[in-house]
């Protein structure tokens, strides 16, 4: 049944689908938007934090008093008492809430720690180094892998891999506390600001001093946000310690964390590596599948892969994972948890598979789509990135990349994500002088959430986006969930479109008097309200909202609310491919061209929708080409913990990036979330572009210049 | 980063008397580019930093007889603006380019960059620049040695030296020049660099008292040079290996050659080998490849940095082919 919330008809629309630029952009670019990291209150303190410098040890003795005595020390206080083991680099022992950054640095310095060491795993690779730090799963099978081989006409065996990367948010993890009685607030760097201070005030009850605070107590504000990517959902011990030194002091204090403790606490994607056999007939119907896998996320060890990706259906399948554990900073969420290593392991070995064939893989993976969920999408999305690509004249058979010592190859991956709604509450406010508010507890990651919002509340309500206040980022206003797993534009554009409906009906039965029609006949359009068939009986918008007199309307939306309106999916496909060059006498890859095609529904804006898919494609550049946490098993120190031999890519690195949504087709299913299936396939893609160039399979990522040179070397190809 | 006193005097005579005789007592300011992290990472903990940023005599580049003067403290944005430097010395312009970003260029100065630490990572994490762990064995043979160094490691200092500029100067034959409390000398900026044995020694030629006044690069009389760089990306990072070279050719062929490599040794690496195998040929694919292969017939690569060895002979290749013009 259509009903009025759902989303306008393609021709009706004036903002949504459109290309618009993001709100904040001249708040960012002009540095007049404020981060936590910018917060700085009258008579703050500074807390920085003290970490273990050892892999694994277990604290024998810990001294505080030379740290208390120090000058403008206000508040120390001990994270890990003595008799607690650590497990990784970077664990918090204590903290110093001092006058200035550099005096709370001091005093850390101040606290004297003794330690037993350990013994330490920081490498997992090699899993016959891993000793005792592993567990391995039961064997899973499906249908009968020994017979799905030996009805294949090839059968391919090979080695993938792809290492751990950290998430090198832009602005580091940490937050301001500041308490006024018992109410405190939070100015926080956070992918949750409706659930950090409710986690704080649990366990703040749970200590005799603080046992009156409740979640009401705490205000979480997140006006702007320097990048989360799944790393922070929590409150974290750095966020309790900051708050308890606030109350303590009775004064604000700041802790962000610094750059290295970014890197070797606050998060990492785990690793997977893997030994895969797959089998196939002539035509490339893949047959059967055959995967040991092993994974570490840090001292939980790693979950198993979820291979063979995207292509689930392959008949017969037989997998085993180990996970290791390692003393090195624990794994977190990171932009499409598991799908990327998924992606690196399938469609390398797949594609290796392809070369055996001699089929060219675009072929070859069209071929298995009936193996996929939505075969239909992909082969759409894979026909139009190849016309974007100009795969037909870029693919050549392996090894036939060039005659020079530049190489030029092309290759492709496959990826889906959910990206559901999340629950989410907005409420619109329309004042009796024409100004309209927005408000969701909710906050934009730098995805451009506020932008998104604005759009659907103008849209709905027929006037210029500028005519919208957006108000997101502090707790106080209507609860919205957590920013993760893609699930925040389908859970705000939702909200606030109901919102939006509610909010327009109420002011069209104000003033359908004074147009001498009943509510159901207007419509509100172009800034007026008029009456529907009849535009000479209209009203400004600011008459209209002038005849509330004294009054405001004040509307809550909800998702979900299926009753009201079919606004959001959840499901999507979406391909890449890459194009690169490899200097074969120095093994250095260069990305030259990158092309996404993504589904996501309805795209709200298109330009911010973009945005995700360019940062999505540079992010994946990076983890294809330079990142690495490299540690030394000898003293379980992390060596690069650091911006500079942690390798990013810049500008210059990543080459022409072409993205196509796959806009009209699917937006009859609403909106779908976006953040995460862009940032999945790039180094399949680009693992594949340089196997294509150079004809031989560089087994692990990063692909750095002593890997690729490795591989040309093993290969015969040097 | 530990509290320190500040000073920043005006003449260089004046800076002279504000340095300690032990290293640690002391450290000179430049740019601040190296010296603030290295102070902020707790590597160096000095009592008193002298800025050299008021002495406006170390800022000039003077032509003279002798070759062209440039000043320690001329920042490396500077030294690529300079006309001259432009005309006379390709090879080092095209070094002081690949120092990679605009703000470590605008900051950082000519000396800064001889005098800089090294970068390796056991320095820099605190365990010494002849890494040791708690029981005294060398950390690096068995640790994370990708960057180290592939020729002149078989002492204790297998770091490679970080200055991008040193190669160049070494092949155009550049001097530095260095002042203390009791006159000034001038070292070849070959010998300046140097391969510390132990513990007490640096890896340049400077004692804690003296002051690096600047550099005197001789008059090219047009010897074709060039440096080529392998860097894994374009931005903000290091060479994987350099190589500097500088020919004086009569005719087609070569008269004499200097072939230097950069982030290969503890030092620059001026290859005796290479320019044998240079003298009185012409320039082509194969007698550079000749000349690469001569340069790093004696590596000693490491556990993990075989493939440096690959990286230096395409950079020697390729310096020389663009210095024949044949790139
Ligand atoms: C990410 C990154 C990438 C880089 N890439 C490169 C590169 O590719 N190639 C390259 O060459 N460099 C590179 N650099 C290093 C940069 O060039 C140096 O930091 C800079 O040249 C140092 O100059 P400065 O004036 O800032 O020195 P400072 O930091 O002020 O000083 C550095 C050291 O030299 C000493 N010193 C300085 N001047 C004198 C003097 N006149 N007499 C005696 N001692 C002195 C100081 O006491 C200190 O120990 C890079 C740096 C970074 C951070």
């Amino acid at each position: 049944m259509p009903s009025k919330y759902d989303w306008p008809a393609e021709g009706k629309r004036s903002l949504i689908g459109k290309r618009i630029s993001r709100l904040d952009g001249p708040d960012k670019a002009s540095g007049r938007a404020r981060y936590a990291y910018d917060t700085n209150r009258p008579g703050g303190l500074v807390a920085k934090l003290l970490c273990s410098p050892h892999a694994h040890a277990k604290i024998t003795r810990i001294d505080t008093s030379e740290a208390e005595r120090a000058p403008g020390v206000r508040a120390v206080k001990v994270m890990a008492p003595a008799g607690t083991e650590v497990q990784w680099q970077g664990f918090e022992i204590a903290a110093v809430a001092a006058d200035t950054e550099e005096l709370a640095q001091d005093g850390v310095r101040k606290i004297k720690v003794e330690y037993e060491i350990l013994p330490h795993l920081v490498k997992e690779e090699d899993v016959s180094k891993a000793a005792n730090m592993i567990k391995p799963s039961a064997e899973e099978t499906k249908g009968n892998p020994d017979s799905g081989f030996s009805e294949a006409d090839a059968v391919h065996e090979g080695y993938y891999g792809i290492n751990t990367i950290t998430h090198c948010c832009l602005e580091s993890h940490g937050q301001v506390a500041e308490w006024n009685g018992d109410n405190c607030t939070l100015y926080a760097s956070t992918q949750a600001l409706g659930r950090i201070g409710g986690d704080l005030a649990k366990v703040l009850g749970a200590e005799p001093a603080t046992a009156n605070i409740k979640p009401a107590n705490i205000r979480v504000i997140t006006e702007y946000m320097g990048g989360g990517f799944g790393s922070k959902f929590s409150i974290d011990k750095w966020g309790i310690v900051c708050a308890q030194f606030s109350k303590q002091t009775g004064k604000p204090v700041k802790l962000m964390l610094d750059r290295d403790q970014e890197l070797l606490m606050a998060g990492m994607r785990p690793s997977d590596y893997a030994k895969i056999k797959l089998g196939a007939k002539k035509d490339g119907t893949i047959t059967a599948w055959q995967h040991e896998s092993w994974s570490t996320g840090g001292p939980g060890g790693g979950g198993a892969p979820p291979i063979p990706y995207v292509f689930t259906e392959i008949p017969n399948q037989r997998k085993r994972h180990i996970a290791v554990s390692t003393h090195t900073g624990p794994a977190r969420a990171w932009r499409a948890p598991n799908h990327p290593q998924a992606a690196a392991l399938t469609m390398c070995a797949m594609d290796d598979l392809a070369a055996k064939l001699n089929m060219n893989p675009l072929d070859f993976f069209i071929k298995n789509l009936p193996l996929t969920a939505r075969g239909d999408v992909y082969k759409a999305e894979l026909l139009k990135g190849a016309e974007l690509m100009d795969w037909k004249t870029k693919w050549h058979p392996r090894g036939q990349g060039g005659n020079g010592y530049l190489k030029r190859g092309v290759g492709l991956s496959l990826h889906t994500w959910g990206g559901r709604a999340h629950d989410s509450d907005c409420r619109i406010v329309i004042n009796s002088d024409g100004s309209v508010q927005a408000q969701l507890g909710s906050q934009d990651l730098g995805t451009g959430t506020r932008t998104v919002i604005g759009i659907v509340a103008a849209e709905t309500l027929g006037i210029p986006l500028s005519g919208v206040q957006v108000q997101i980022g502090d707790s106080n206003y209507p609860p919205s969930g957590a920013s993760g797993g893609s699930t925040t534009v389908g859970g705000v554009s939702s909200s606030t479109r109901r919102a939006s409906v509610k909010a327009l009906d109420k002011l069209f039965e104000a003033v359908a008097p004074s147009l001498g029609t009943t509510a159901d006949k207007l419509v509100a359009r172009d800034g007026r309200i008029h009456v529907e068939g009849d535009p000479s009986k209209s009203l400004t918008w600011k008459a209209a909202c002038a005849k509330l007199g004294t009054k405001s309307i004040s509307e809550i939306g909800r998702q979900p609310a299926r009753d009201e309106g079919n606004l959001n999916d959840n499901g999507v496909g979406g391909i890449q491919m890459a194009e690169v060059e490899v200097d074969t006498e120095t093994g250095i890859v260069s990305v030259k061209k990158m092309v996404a095609v993504q589904d996501c529904g309805l795209i709200i804006d298109v330009k911010t929708a973009e945005s995700q898919c360019y940062g999505a494609m540079i992010m994946g550049v990076c983890a294809a080409l330079y990142e690495e946490r490299i540690f030394d098993q000898q003293t379980g120190t992390m060596l690069n913990a650091d911006m500079e031999f942690y390798k990013l890519s810049g500008i210059a690195d990543v080459g022409d990036m072409v993205v196509h949504m796959m806009t009209g087709v699917y937006d009859g299913r609403g909106v779908i979330g976006l953040g995460e299936p862009p940032a999945i396939s790039p180094p399949a893609a680009i693992s594949n572009a340089v196997a294509n160039a150079i004809g031989v399979r560089v087994p692990t990522i990063p692909l750095t210049p002593d890997k690729v040179l490795a591989a040309l070397e093993k290969g015969g190809r040097a | 980063m530990q509290a320190f006193e500040y000073s920043k005097p005006t003449t260089t005579k004046e800076a002279l008397g504000m340095l300690g005789a032990q290293w640690g007592e002391t450290d000179i300011l430049a740019g601040g580019t190296d010296l603030l992290s290295l102070m902020k990472d707790y590597v160096h903990t000095p009592k008193r930093v002298v800025s050299l940023s008021g002495i406006k005599e170390l800022k000039l580049i003077k032509s003279a007889a002798d070759g062209l003067h440039i000043g320690a403290m001329v920042t490396i944005e500077e030294l690529l603006e300079n006309a001259q430097v432009r005309k006379e010395y390709a090879s080092l312009v095209q070094a002081a380019r690949g120092i990679s970003s605009p703000q470590i260029r605008a900051m950082g100065t000519v000396g800064g960059d001889l005098c800089q630490r090294p970068r390796c990572w056991y320095f820099r994490k605190g365990f010494g620049l002849l890494p040791r762990d708690s029981r005294g064995r060398d950390l690096v043979p068995n640790g994370e040695n990708r960057y180290h160094a592939i020729l002149g490691n078989s002492g204790p200092a297998k770091f490679v030296s970080a200055s991008s500029l040193a190669p160049a100067l070494v092949a155009l034959g550049a001097k530095v020049t260095i002042a203390s409390a009791s006159g000034n000398r001038t070292v070849d900026v070959e010998k300046f660099f140097m391969a510390p044995t132990d513990a007490s020694t640096r890896e340049v030629d400077l004692k804690p008292n003296e002051i690096l006044t600047g550099i005197v690069v001789p008059v090219a009389g047009g010897a074709k040079q060039a440096t080529y760089e392998v860097r894994q990306k374009e931005a903000l990072d290091w060479p994987l290996a350099t190589a500097s070279v500088a020919l004086k050719m009569s005719g087609s062929t070569v008269q004499s050659a200097k072939v230097v490599l950069g982030h290969v040794a503890p030092t620059p690496w001026n290859s005796a080998e290479a320019a044998q195998a240079l003298a009185g040929k012409a320039i082509n694919e194969s007698t550079a490849k000749v000349a690469a292969d001569a340069a790093l017939a004696r590596a000693t690569p490491l556990s993990q940095n075989a493939y440096k060895v690959q990286l230096a002979k395409v950079a020697v290749k390729r310096a020389l082919l663009a210095a024949a013009g044949k790139a």
